[in-house]
């Protein structure tokens, strides 16, 4: 009787090892990021006085007030000190989307079609997340 | 051995303390009369607080950490602690802390994700096409979160965190379940495979109830991103005891799939603006410093006690969220 094979398969170990990294590396610049951004050696967009006097105001209302841009407007302020932690964060938040990609080909060259476009649709899914294509009725 | 047990009981002693200092406070409804006078003396100073802007932060931080060592310890995921307590106790809008919320369950479920992968505790046969499903629905989740009245989403959050409570204390999860056939999705896409016990022993499992159990994602999905919480209070019952994964495999797979759905709603909380840096970083360190403290005190802990603590506190929150939801 042939005994199971209890090590994880090799696609999974890729998965494994690329999350390893990319989320202590995502972690590390979070506190990085925000040393900067609260002791103040970068100026932020929004003051912290306006940000205390709005963050129990609903979203819209801070991001009106305040003149914050939505989806990836971020992008283009990270010389500003609070919006360069959305560096880290978007790190954390694409890590997903990186690690598929190995495990698409990898699953294509096993000829397990199901699993590779299981994956392929798990991509799209996560990019239009991402994308802000579709926005949402914030209150 | 002996400066472990007076560390566990100092940072047990504090996680109580902290947690019946907070369901105490909420019981006298302070929540509320300090929210009225931070707004008298936001009007009559033009300033929304008399404590420094590093004061939040700075709580928050302490306040996650031991949320974090109680999460661990008591089995449940740092989300569905999170937003109910911060968004009680703490000044910052419900936006904001589902926000930030799905953030903490999303860096713990990345750190965690590795190590079950690497030991097969994690499956990426049985995760991926339940990821697709409950990411896909939590995208819709988020998007409802967002629009729906904000009254409207405290009553679903109150009704859906006593659902957790109750669930927690009557769900009893079955180490092994027997599944003596698979049904013929599961054996199509393959979803089985095998762990080694700590003593050696190999165990091997695959699932039945596939289809019943990924349609149950739907929902599940939903729920993770109209709240912003991490959905391993639901997803480790369907994985165990619908579709027949050993326990370790389901607790396992169910961390590793969030670090994937949590990903698809936070970046529609990130896209709509509801991130703000200055409390979400200290939620996430916070949280995460205190998950790796609570794991080392696992080991050693008995933490039944804690477990009923904290099926106590969510029963309190989610009557409270309810009760504002409804205007009471």
């Amino acid at each position: 009787m042939n005994r199971p094979d209890t090590n994880a398969p090799a696609e999974q170990i890729a998965y494994a090892n690329l999350l390893f990294y990319g989320c202590w590396s995502g972690l590390a610049l979070m506190i990085v990021t925000y040393f900067l951004y609260v002791t103040g050696i970068m100026d932020p967009y929004v003051s912290m006085e306006l940000v205390t006097k709005f963050w129990s105001q609903p979203v819209g209302e801070y991001l009106t007030q305040n003149n914050v841009p939505t989806g990836w407007g971020w992008a283009t302020l990270l010389n500003k000190g609070d919006f360069l932690n959305f560096i880290g964060i978007a790190l954390l938040g694409g890590l997903t989307i990186i690690c598929y990609i190995p495990i698409i080909f990898a699953y294509l060259k096993k000829k397990d079609m199901a699993f590779a476009i299981i994956s392929l649709l798990e991509v799209l899914v996560l990019c239009f997340a991402a994308s802000g294509i579709v926005g949402g009725g914030a209150h | 051995m002996k400066l472990n047990k007076t560390w566990m009981r100092i940072l047990g002693g504090v996680g109580l303390a902290a947690l019946l200092l907070a369901t105490l406070a909420w019981a006298d409804n302070n929540t509320d009369i300090a929210n009225e006078a931070a707004k008298q003396m936001a009007e009559a100073t033009g300033s929304p607080s008399s404590m420094p802007w590093w004061a939040w932060p700075t709580i928050l931080l302490f306040f996650c950490f031991v949320l974090g060592i109680i999460a661990v310890l008591a089995g449940v995921g740092g989300g569905v602690l999170f937003v109910p307590l911060v968004s009680g106790f703490f000044p910052f809008h419900l936006d904001f802390v589902r926000g930030a919320g799905l953030l903490v369950a999303l860096a713990g479920a990345l750190a965690a994700g590795p190590g079950l992968l690497k030991r097969n505790l994690a499956s990426l046969r049985l995760a991926l096409p339940v990821a697709l499903i409950a990411s896909s629905c939590a995208i819709v989740g988020a998007f409802l979160g967002l629009a729906l009245p904000g009254n409207v989403v405290q009553i679903c959050l109150g009704g859906t965190i006593m659902g957790i409570a109750i669930l927690l204390l009557t769900s009893k999860n079955t180490a092994r379940p027997v599944v003596t056939k698979q049904d013929a999705l599961g054996l199509a896409l393959g979803i089985n495979g095998a762990y080694m016990e700590a003593n050696g022993e190999i165990v091997e499992w695959k699932t039945h109830r596939t289809l019943p159990g990924l349609l149950l994602f739907i929902i599940i999905g939903i729920m993770a991103g109209m709240f912003g919480l991490g959905a391993g209070w639901a997803n480790v019952p369907v994985l165990n005891l619908l579709m027949g994964a050993p326990l370790k495999v389901a607790v396992g797979t169910s961390k590793f799939l969030l670090s994937i759905t949590d990903t698809s709603a936070a970046w529609v909380y990130l896209n709509q603006g509801c991130v703000i840096p200055l409390m979400a970083i200290p939620s996430i360190i916070g949280l995460m410093m205190g998950s790796f403290v609570g794991v080392r005190l696992l080991a050693k802990a008995k933490p039944a006690f804690i477990r009923y603590m904290v099926i106590g506190v969510l029963l309190f929150a989610g009557g409270k969220a309810l009760a504002k939801g409804l205007g009471f």
